[in-house]
């Protein structure tokens, strides 16, 4: 019987390789759809401009409190991370920083691992951008 | 369009909504960071600072262009994981379903870029 590849929404989580790559392409996804949705509500919420000041100002009084501040940081996190992560599938799929192509002789270093700097190097601009975002946020 | 055609496309639209949508996260939350770096931000969520931006015609073409790139990025990306979990006879529905939507949005995003880049910072 032929293996059925079309796993769905499952192969997100139970696709084989649970390797780092396998989160960071879980997360890619999951903060891809979430940033879809928030564009589709900042449209409308950013649309009550035109109706005037008075408007504006209530909608924004409406998206003020504590939990639409968090929501906001959360957005911001999502963006960064999907924006460099996105970075770090473009250079690989250009074929850069992903080693040279040699003979497998044992013991070798397997494709994976060599694409690993980039992706440490990559997640440490996030955790600097999010950083910033916290402090910007929160305390400043 | 052929579908690696289409694909290139969405991974150009990333490309360039790295720098445009950085932009754009930097100038409306990080005013404090902004400073730091030289460039001061007064409130910019305020009615005034927001039509003030409207009218500018460099934010109304950076507007246009996030409001085009964010849209096919993002459409095109729930269109492939929806097709990765839909059965193939649906995979047609589901495209005219994500263009209509990609459509009513961009027109409607781009009637309200216009419609308070006309109002001239009002």
């Amino acid at each position: 019987m032929r293996y059925n590849n079309r796993l769905g929404a499952k192969g997100w989580v139970i696709g084989g390789n649970y390797s780092i790559e396998r989160y960071l392409y879980i997360l890619h996804r999951v903060s891809g759809l979430a940033l879809i949705f928030y564009l589709m509500c900042h449209l409308i919420l950013t649309s009550f401009r035109i109706a005037g000041a008075p408007t504006w100002e209530a909608a924004m009084a409406f998206v003020s409190g504590p939990f639409f501040k968090v929501g906001e940081f959360l957005v911001m996190c999502a963006g960064v991370y999907h924006a460099i992560n996105g970075l770090r599938l473009i250079i690989i799929e250009l074929g850069y920083c992903i080693g040279k192509p040699e003979r497998q002789e044992y013991p070798y270093t397997p494709s994976i691992k060599k694409q690993r700097p980039l992706m440490y190097l990559l997640m440490l601009v996030v955790a600097a951008l999010v950083a910033v975002s916290v402090v910007d946020f929160f305390i400043m | 369009m052929r579908e690696s055609r289409l694909w290139f496309l969405f991974v150009l639209a990333g490309a360039c909504m790295i720098v445009l949508l950085g932009a754009h996260l930097f100038v409306m939350h990080l005013e404090t960071f902004m400073g730091y770096l030289g460039i001061t931000i007064h409130e910019p969520l305020a009615y005034a600072e927001v039509m003030a931006r409207a009218k500018s015609v460099s934010w109304l073409v950076i507007y246009m262009a996030l409001l085009i790139l964010a849209l096919y990025h993002g459409l095109y990306g729930v269109r492939s994981v929806l097709l990765e979990t839909i059965n193939m006879k649906h995979h047609s529905t589901v495209t005219a379903v994500i263009v209509i939507v990609g459509l009513i949005a961009a027109v409607f995003g781009s009637y309200i870029v216009i419609q308070s880049y006309m109002m001239g910072g009002l």
